[in-house]
């Protein structure tokens, strides 16, 4: 039986300093973070609360069976150089290499998940206002959400997923790695040019993804070098005996949200069949990392792809199988196992995009990121019959995903929508209801002075007697408001709270 | 749920429903050459004066 499933995205985005000599990405990535906690007025963050900062204690790989207690006191310890906050929606907010970083919380299905990512990217757009307000006069810190500069260097859109540990390991490799591969037809955020070692930039004019040209490897679990398809990082953040998270590092950042939604909805389905053990062999690819580039350079979607049997298909006819699959395990299985309305949701638009491919592309400009770029760019080269090595075409690829709502290309568009904004306001002040994500965004709400630290599995209270008390949350479906929502309103104060949750667990 | 439906989808099917579709593809297409239309008669406004030294000047350092 699969699993309720916990989703969530870990985003890096690119940032620029302009107006100082020698600019420093990670003094930049700082002050624009806390530009942000200083300006913004929620309770945890406010300029006259303290801050919350992220534990990086690892908790025991005991497992904690009362999956929600507090136990005693344990040191804080605080990384002393880098801006690492957690905020009030339950997201984490830190400098992660030379990138401002943001962690959704932990969402119970992909919709929920698309309403925390994109509260992630106003949080980016408020904290540059805020950032660009204290500047002095001449300085300007942009953000973009893409994953690459075009150079060679490039950054990440993780998805984490998490999936039960009895699940075999090697059953996830060999049907997610075909997921992986053809699924970016529609999760390609496109770009112009390659960045793949030993190609010329400009034999590849246009890819569907920004991300192929940087995997070397099929299993491994590196993220910097030599990336690999499959992330074997095991790091639960959870009960992990219970659980494993599929940590995924090889899609792309998305601003169209259908693009987003998809790319989480499809692989939180192809999940459940993995761990039902619903799939067999015969979609497993070749030589999967030859497979991405190719998969990702082909625009025309008709290139063979080489499946072990010896047999070929496209990464489209692939994804036709993957989609049917999907199909009959739902009416197999129900809807309910993969996220109920939501997972009906998901295969309407799966099932909309791939005839759209199938047929007339330019229907999903506006639906998927790489489709509205490539027509802007050729649009534009036709107009100024330009090039394909034209500066401008590059530059328009960078502007796509400039965050500043002004000089952004994407929100001059009317891309389809999933989410209104009032409940993209919503996420930036509150945490989702149904996972732990609740008790952290709440308590920070409630009591931010009291809470000493937090991070994904733990919380640590200061109540004011001589311990620092730690509450533990290893079971990521426990802390919603289900569950401590009438605990949180009925204490008054963090006294109140730890006791009771004292009481709770001694009984 | 379990009433969805199995859909076989073959060339002629999915040819039929192209067919099916194409006035809804004609309206969308209107739409969107207008929309691109006006995009592109107002990109020159906010793209990057010197589109060159704009590229060569984004630079980031590898992440993750």
């Amino acid at each position: 039986m699969a699993l309720r499933r916990i989703y969530g995205t870990e985003t890096e985005y690119g940032i620029i300093h302009h107006g100082v000599k020698d600019s420093n990405p990670i003094s930049a990535s700082s002050f624009l973070i806390n530009a942000y906690l200083s300006k913004t007025s929620d309770p945890g963050v406010g300029p006259n609360s303290p801050r919350v900062g992220w534990d990086f204690i690892d908790e025991s790989p005991d497992i904690d069976i009362r999956g929600f207690a507090p136990i005693g006191s344990l040191p804080p310890e605080i990384e002393p150089n880098l801006v690492n906050a957690v905020l009030v929606n339950g997201s984490r907010y830190y400098v992660d290499h030379a990138h401002p970083e943001l962690s959704t919380p932990e969402c119970l299905d992909p919709l929920s998940l698309l309403k925390w990512d994109r509260a992630g990217d106003e949080i980016l757009i408020n904290s540059m206002s805020a950032a660009n307000e204290a500047l002095p006069e001449g300085e300007e810190i942009i953000i973009y959400k893409n994953n690459s500069d075009g150079k060679g260097n490039s950054y990440g859109c993780h998805e984490n997923y998490l999936i039960s540990r009895e699940t075999p390991f090697g059953r996830i490799v060999q049907h997610a790695t075909t997921h992986f591969i053809t699924r970016q037809i529609f999760t390609g955020a496109g770009k112009v040019g390659s960045e793949a070692v030993g190609e010329k930039r400009m034999e590849v004019p246009f890819q569907l993804t920004q991300r192929a040209d940087f995997f070397e490897e099929e299993v491994g679990l590196e993220t910097t070098l030599k990336r690999p398809i499959i992330n074997t990082r095991d790091e639960p953040h959870a009960d992990p005996l219970k659980y494993r998270r599929l940590h995924v590092i090889v899609g792309d950042a998305n601003l169209c949200e259908v693009a987003t939604f998809l790319k989480l909805g499809t692989t939180g389905i192809l999940m459940a069949m993995i761990e039902d053990d619903f799939l067999d062999n015969r979609l497993k690819i070749a030589e999967p990392v030859y497979a991405l580039r190719e998969v990702s350079r082909d625009i025309s979607l008709e290139a063979p792809i080489r499946l072990e049997d010896g047999k070929t298909a496209t990464a489209l006819s692939l994804q036709w199988e993957i989609f049917e699959r999907s199909d009959k395990y739902i009416n197999e299985f129900g809807f309910e196992n993969v996220g109920g309305e939501i997972a009906l949701k998901v295969m309407d638009y799966w099932e909309k995009v791939l005839s759209a491919l199938s047929s007339n592309t330019d229907q999903l400009f506006g639906v998927l990121d790489w489709v509205t770029k490539k027509k802007i760019i050729d649009s534009y080269a036709d107009r100024h019959n330009l090039g394909v090595d034209d500066y401008k075409l590059s530059a328009l690829d960078l502007q796509y995903h400039d965050l500043r709502p002004e000089m952004s290309l994407f929100s001059r568009i009317s891309a389809e929508k999933l989410v209104s904004s009032q409940e993209v306001a919503v996420a930036i002040e509150n945490p989702p209801a149904e996972t732990r994500a609740y008790f952290r965004g709440k308590c920070l709400q409630k009591w931010p002075e009291n809470v000493i630290i937090a991070n994904w599995d733990s919380i640590v209270f200061d109540i004011g007697d001589q311990n620092l008390h730690r509450v533990p949350m290893m079971e990521p479906l426990r802390g919603s408001a289900q569950h401590v929502g009438d605990l949180i309103d009925n204490c008054e104060t963090v006294i109140e709270l730890i006791e009771s949750i004292s009481e709770r667990s001694n009984n | 749920m379990a009433e969805r439906e199995q859909k076989k989808r073959t060339t002629s099917e999915s040819d039929k429903s192209t067919a099916e579709s194409s006035e809804l593809t004609a309206t969308r297409n209107e739409e969107l050459s207008s929309e691109l239309d006006e995009l592109l008669d107002e990109i020159d406004e906010v793209l990057e004066t010197n589109a060159e030294e704009f590229v060569k000047n984004y630079v980031q350092k590898g992440g993750e």
